[in-house]
């Protein structure tokens, strides 16, 4: 339980860093962006609403930088992230309430199959090195280099446009009621095949490449060999000697990649039109909606913490070594 | 932070048999892969400087929108009439220049962070190791996009440091890993012993030996930086008038020539940044495998007999 406690430290740490930058970044960006924003709102937003930017932006404070920035995190800490500027007068949390289903519903699904497919895709290509399946490795080098949302951008074409099997944008079809239905349900699996098999294809490379290598050392090792004299079946020492322990780093890879992931994603979903945090990260920009850009970057962030903890957690209980270590 | 130090590489001493060192140079030269992706990335470097002086004016729009492509416009054109393919060349550019000044930018805060982090050790290592693995899970493009989002129609170079600024991470963690693992090896204790000092030891013991190493995260972060900045501009972030694959991409959106079918103006920059990012891997997956051989493909696996053999040797 050590290693979990460490763990959270570390994301404490990181989520107050991530803070911390948040705060930052209009009070030292150069010109005054933020200024001309609040200017046009003036007029229209509440009092409170005002006081919220004012608080979260520094601007037309009286208050002193480290007094500014405590007063930032009280009010972070009260849920509070401002007005959005594009959906005025909804709030920026209340924003990030209706996008959040979708990209966790997409993102997540999309991210487990990619791993899975790609971990035993990596498996085979460590174990049948010299054949065919090496022809699958310039494949992937293409696939990762490719960005993810021009892949969306010719899936889109191709099956949207052309062969008419999808829907061309959005996450649902908008004369569906939302809700749990079978009929609003199947509307959202139908808008979401492409953007999730965009990010499959894209991310499955990063899996593959690095299950193939950590493979290749683990089936050098003595054990293997041992397995391999014991006259065991192939299948058997690939699967439960080598791919079981090769499995390990690949896991620790599954969480740095995340936010990779997560970055294309964003990029997927603008290619889409679907509903998710990264359209509106789109929108926000296009409208120089400052408040709601915080925000979200504040939510994915904490989002690709909170899934890092939950590999972590997965990794304790796969790998005894660090139990014992504490 | 024992998840994170898992991948930590360790090629063998790049010294040749008469000890000269960057003899990995010629061994990278001599890998398929190496020289395959050299040609391609040779070739959009003369593309960008010379492409330019051939083709029309990227900007210029003409009479045929949607124009197929035709001897006149061989890459067709788009809904303002305007000519892919000088698009494309005079787009060049920038991919390259983001990719590589921001690859070193990062390259050299990376190697700063990850070397003072394995020398100074104790709590400044705690330091700069918790800050590097912060930026390593922060996702890079969220913040990318809200910092550029501030700087008001960027131009290529502060997108450059800009993405810099998320791109080294990688980089330093490796860098410490390898660091540390070299620290202790005999022949730094012998330069220690005869009292080279430790900025001798830095800069002529430890770093040419990661050169390999250096070099191969440093093609990565060209590959990260491209494809971060495609994205910036398709999003619009940033200068959408400067000539870029991604401003193309996000001009072809914003014009529906998805719906149109003009594949001729969104697939050829897509396919340019697959090609170049498939260069740039290829590069290093040449330099990765001189590094550390084991991950050669096409070294076909010795007979059971023989690997026993070699192991008993």
């Amino acid at each position: 339980m050590r290693f979990i406690a460490r763990r959270l430290g570390f994301y404490v740490i990181t989520t107050w860093i991530a803070i911390t930058i948040n705060f930052f970044i209009p009070r030292l960006m150069p010109g005054n962006p933020v200024e001309l924003v609040f200017n046009r709102v003036r007029h229209t937003a509440s009092p409170a609403a005002l006081h919220a930017f004012s608080v979260a932006f520094g601007v037309d404070s009286q208050q002193g930088l480290i007094s500014q920035y405590f007063s930032y995190l009280g009010q972070l800490l009260h849920g509070n992230l401002g007005i959005s500027i594009t959906f005025f007068p909804a709030t920026v949390s209340s924003v990030i309430r209706t996008a959040l289903p979708w990209t966790l519903a997409l993102v997540g699904l999309a991210t487990v199959l990619s791993f899975v497919l790609g971990t035993l895709l990596g498996i085979v290509a460590a174990t049948r090195r010299g054949t065919w399946v090496d022809a699958l490795l310039p494949v992937t080098s293409f696939l990762s280099a490719v960005p993810y949302f021009w892949l969306g951008l010719l899936a889109l074409t191709v099956f949207a446009v052309e062969l008419g099997w999808f829907p061309l944008s959005g996450g649902y079809d908008p004369s569906v009621n939302v809700g749990f239905t079978w009929s609003f349900i199947s509307s959202a699996i139908d808008h979401g095949v492409l953007p999730a098999l965009t990010i499959v294809i894209s991310s499955i490379a990063g899996w593959l490449l690095g299950m193939r290598n950590v493979m290749i050392s683990t089936l050098g090792e003595d054990y293997v060999l041992l397995a391999d004299a014991k006259g065991l079946p192939r299948r058997r020492v690939t699967f439960s000697y080598a791919a079981r322990n090769a499995l390990l780093p690949n896991m620790a890879g599954f969480a740095l990649s995340l936010g990779f992931i997560v970055s294309g994603a964003i990029l997927t979903e603008v290619v889409f039109s679907y509903p998710g945090m990264g359209y509106v990260l789109f929108e926000a920009v296009t409208n120089e909606d400052f408040p709601l850009m915080q925000g979200i970057f504040l939510m994915i962030t904490i989002l690709v913490l909170l899934a890092n903890l939950f590999a972590d957690v997965i990794y304790v209980a796969l790998d005894p070594r660090t139990r014992e270590a504490g | 932070m024992a998840v994170l130090d898992a991948s930590a590489v360790d090629p063998p001493p790049v010294t040749d048999a008469a000890g000269r060192p960057r003899s990995w140079l010629r061994n990278a030269l001599r890998s398929r892969k190496v020289r395959v992706g050299l040609g391609i990335l040779v070739f959009f470097i003369l593309l960008g400087i010379i492409g330019p002086a051939f083709v029309g004016n990227p900007s210029a729009t003409g009479p045929q929108a949607f124009g197929h492509p035709s001897a006149r416009h061989l890459l067709g054109t788009t809904d303002t009439g305007q000519d892919v393919l000088s698009q494309l060349v005079d787009g060049t550019n920038v991919s390259l220049i983001v990719g590589f000044v921001s690859s070193l930018i990062s390259t050299v805060i990376a190697i700063a962070v990850g070397l003072s982090s394995a020398f100074l050790g104790g709590v400044w290592d705690e330091v700069f190791s918790t800050i590097t693995n912060a930026f390593l899970v922060i996702p890079a493009l969220p913040l990318v996009i809200v910092l550029a989002g501030y700087l008001h129609g960027a131009g290529t170079l502060a997108v450059a440091v800009v993405i810099a600024v998320t791109a080294w991470p990688w980089t330093a963690r490796i860098l410490r890993a390898q660091t540390l693992s070299l620290r202790r090896r005999d022949y730094i204790r012998a330069a220690r012993v005869v009292g080279e000092s430790t900025t001798r030891i830095i800069w002529f013991e430890i770093v040419p030996n990661e050169i390999p190493l250096i070099a191969a995260q440093f093609l990565i972060t060209v590959i990260y930086a491209i494809l971060i900045q495609a994205g910036l501009a398709f999003l619009g972030v940033g200068s959408v008038t400067t000539w870029s694959w991604g401003t193309m991409l996000y001009w072809a959106q914003n014009a529906s020539a998805l719906g149109s079918g003009a594949w001729w103006w969104f697939v050829p920059p897509g396919l340019c940044l697959a090609l170049l990012g498939t260069g740039l891997a290829l590069m290093n997956f040449g330099v990765d495998e001189v590094a550390n051989p084991r991950l050669s493909a096409t070294a076909v696996k010795p007979s059971r007999r023989r690997r026993a053999r070699a192991r008993a040797s």
